[in-house]
């Protein structure tokens, strides 16, 4: 059963690579920096989920860097496994802020010397300081900010503030809400609850990975006065067992189609028209959309639900290998990533580099939250959206500012996991 | 000396599947039953002999729920693939007369064995979806005006699919007891009377057990211990043992997974005995 697992992982980064096959790059703005080169026999095993490993990023690496970046896609579960049971397994983790806090007192991976990381003054405060703007209060979950720093290389317990130890570089980032079919929904969706409306009986679909689907669930719950959580990303038991009640009273009316577990997965669900709304992910939008099928990621009310991914490395390397990951990890920041994962509709550490490696029309659209001027583009040359369209939700500032909670592990995981299986097996 | 020799030869002929054994299933099993009595935490597993695991499982009643749901799955599969596959051998041995064509049907039985499993359960999806194949050409034929929700993402799709799936691994054992039987034998029946359908359950049924038995003993086997089927087709509805294993596992929370397994393995074997006690697979082989 393993295998077949394995297998699917396997499956699910073919088709990343489907998608990234034939690619046309689109403008480069600027020049291209010149890095050392001497390292050509390095190669750096990364694994991630499916989101970054993308593989226009590993062969621009190997062009401008010179060694081999490896890269596996797996599930979210399967990085944490992978991270914590197999640490030689791989050179940099490619993982979830959420993921670090459960996977940093493993002792398996060692914090970055922020001295050595070029870009480090320019990343988005939201993971330094932990506010977008100075006035921003830190959203509930399990916040960048909180798991971002380590008093020491070798402690095991986060650091409140801003050290010189960074546990992880930020890479993408993105603000997650419903998706829905405006062709189908047939009403205005302006909040979470409106998942539950009774005319969508039978036509919704949540996620099935506990530690987010407890998050939306959650978001759920609050915007249909259920209750009031002290903290979403940190529930007490008392809390799980209500939202776990409510979910479960929820299933029994027969409110959902199914719940998904892979990227695809919702994918099918939404272009099938099996669901009309649901937990999606933004490129699932895109996916659903690029094949001909309305689709729009719905900003709501009560704000959205945020998730990061960033790099760490491994605590075996050293020498050549720990100075060429610290290469590739100021590469990653230098812009030309940026610009590409901003194109996806993602968004980037440092957005200065990443704005020069976009063209203005891109940068308006994606981060500005203005009406596209000519045809916007996916970094594969697929046109995604037409001229004049505007991007769900608008601005960087409007999305990455209205996050009510980040995507956590809690401190009552366990007993949230047992209840989560009570609510599948219901 | 002779003797000497021989036992010395009959040891060095068990070594390799002896070591075989142990290396691939006494161990692993070994560390499983030790690992379930171990505690955790999110991030680590801690060396212990602690009953906890098994009491969180065995006092939840999503245990049993889910036990109850698993057997039933099997049994539903079980009553399905029995009767589809004893009348498919039965057509394959006692209809199809010419050797050459029983070999060239019983090679079609085995074509959708050509793709995997997995690509065989998903093709189901679309087909049997609200808009899907199924749905269309009833409501085009004006047979339903609204589309059938349940056949997907429910448990009539998971039973729909453990069927398409399993049921050659009944065929494959039955057609090769009914082969075996003395064709004689059955116009000795008729001979004496028997109409064909008390022959088929005289002589047919009885001598068919074996093969009954280990077609039962496979597709019980992997239903119980089946959690992709369950997942891909109840649309996460569904919960199945091994699903809360997967659940498990993937969390980290080996010992709890490994407690769970613990538990199934008896369960299975439990009911693979009650099998072997009704039939002597050996002796009637």
């Amino acid at each position: 059963m393993a295998k077949l697992n394995g297998g699917i992982g396997r499956r699910k980064m073919l088709k990343g690579a489907g998608i990234a096959a034939g690619a046309v790059l689109g403008s480069t703005v600027g020049a291209p920096t010149i890095w050392a080169q001497n390292n050509k026999n390095i190669v750096l095993r990364q694994f991630g989920t499916g989101v970054s490993a993308i593989n226009e990023i590993a062969e621009k690496a190997k062009k401008d860097l010179g060694f081999t970046i490896q890269m596996t896609a797996l599930d979210s579960d399967a990085c944490v496994q992978r991270a914590v049971t197999q640490p030689n397994s791989y050179d940099i983790a490619d993982i979830e802020y959420w993921m670090i806090k459960k996977i940093w007192p493993a002792k398996v991976l060692q914090p970055f010397d922020v001295k050595k990381l070029t870009y480090f003054d320019k990343i988005v405060p939201i993971f330094t300081t932990g506010k977008l703007k100075p006035d921003s209060v830190i959203a509930q979950g399990t916040a960048p900010s909180k798991v971002g720093f380590v008093d020491k290389p070798d402690s095991t317990a986060f650091a409140s503030g801003q050290t010189g130890w960074f546990t992880m570089v930020p890479t993408i980032y993105n603000a997650d809400t419903l998706g829905i079919r405006p062709d189908l929904v047939g009403r205005e969706i302006s909040q979470w609850k409106d998942i539950l409306d009774p005319k969508f009986k039978g036509k919704t679909s949540i996620l099935n990975i506990p530690s987010i689907g407890i998050m939306d669930a959650a978001m759920i719950c609050e915007s249909a006065g259920v209750m009031k959580y002290g903290d979403k990303g940190n529930m007490t038991k008392a809390e799980i067992d209500k939202t776990i009640a409510f979910l479960i009273e929820t299933k029994k009316s027969g409110q959902f189609r199914a719940f998904w577990k892979t990227f695809d997965e919702s994918v099918n669900l939404m272009t099938s028209g099996e669901v009309v709304i649901q937990s999606m992910w933004s490129p699932a939008v895109a996916a659903v959309r690029s094949k001909g099928v309305a689709c729009k990621y719905q900003p709501l009310k009560e704000g959205y639900r945020s998730w990061g991914d960033g790099l760490a490395i491994a605590k075996h390397l050293s020498g050549s290998q720990l100075s060429a990951a610290y290469d590739y990890i100021n590469w990653y920041l230098s812009g030309w990533c940026g610009g590409f994962l901003n194109r996806q509709g993602y968004y980037s550490a440092v957005l200065d580099t990443a704005k020069a490696n976009m063209s203005e029309d891109e940068w308006g659209f994606w981060m500005e939250g203005k009406p596209a001027k000519g045809d916007i583009k996916s970094p594969q040359g697929a046109v995604m959206e037409k001229a004049g369209a505007v991007r769900d939700g608008g601005s960087f500032y409007e999305r990455m500012g209205a996050v009510s909670c980040w995507n956590a592990v809690m401190d009552e995981d366990r007993y949230m996991v047992q209840k989560w299986n009570s609510f599948i097996a219901a | 000396m002779m003797t000497r020799t021989s036992r010395w030869t009959t040891y060095f002929q068990v070594t390799p599947l002896a070591l075989v054994f142990l290396i691939f299933l006494v161990i692993p099993i070994a560390t499983i039953v030790v690992v379930s009595f171990f505690d955790y935490t999110t991030t680590s597993i801690i060396p212990a002999f602690l009953s906890q695991n098994y009491e969180e499982l065995l006092l939840s009643p999503v245990t049993w729920q889910t036990y109850l749901q698993t057997v039933e799955f099997a049994l539903i599969t079980w009553v399905l693939t029995f009767l589809i596959g004893f009348t498919l051998a039965y057509f394959l041995a006692f209809h199809v007369r010419s050797a050459t064509w029983q070999q060239v049907l019983f090679l079609v039985c085995t074509i959708p064995f050509w793709t995997s499993n997995v690509i065989r359960m998903i093709s189901w999806i679309p087909f049997l979806g609200r808009n899907g194949l199924a749905n269309m050409t009833l409501m085009k034929m004006g047979l339903i005006q609204q589309p059938l929700e349940f056949l997907l993402y429910s448990n009539f799709s998971v039973v729909l699919v453990y069927v398409h799936l399993y049921t050659l691994f009944m065929v494959v054992p039955i057609f090769n007891s009914m082969m075996r039987i003395d064709r004689s034998l059955l116009e000795a029946s008729l001979d004496a009377g028997a109409t064909s359908w008390q022959t088929l359950t005289n002589v047919i049924l009885p001598l068919c057990k074996p093969g009954i038995a280990i077609g039962s003993i496979f597709v019980v086997t992997i239903v119980m211990g089946d959690f992709v089927t369950v997942r891909m087709m109840s649309g996460g509805l569904s919960a199945s043992v091994a699903l809360m294993m997967a659940n498990a596992m993937s969390l980290l929370q080996y010992p709890a997974a490994a407690a769970n397994a613990v538990v199934l393995l008896i369960v299975v074997l439990l009911i693979v005995a009650g099998m072997m006690r009704v039939v002597d697979i050996r002796k009637e082989l």
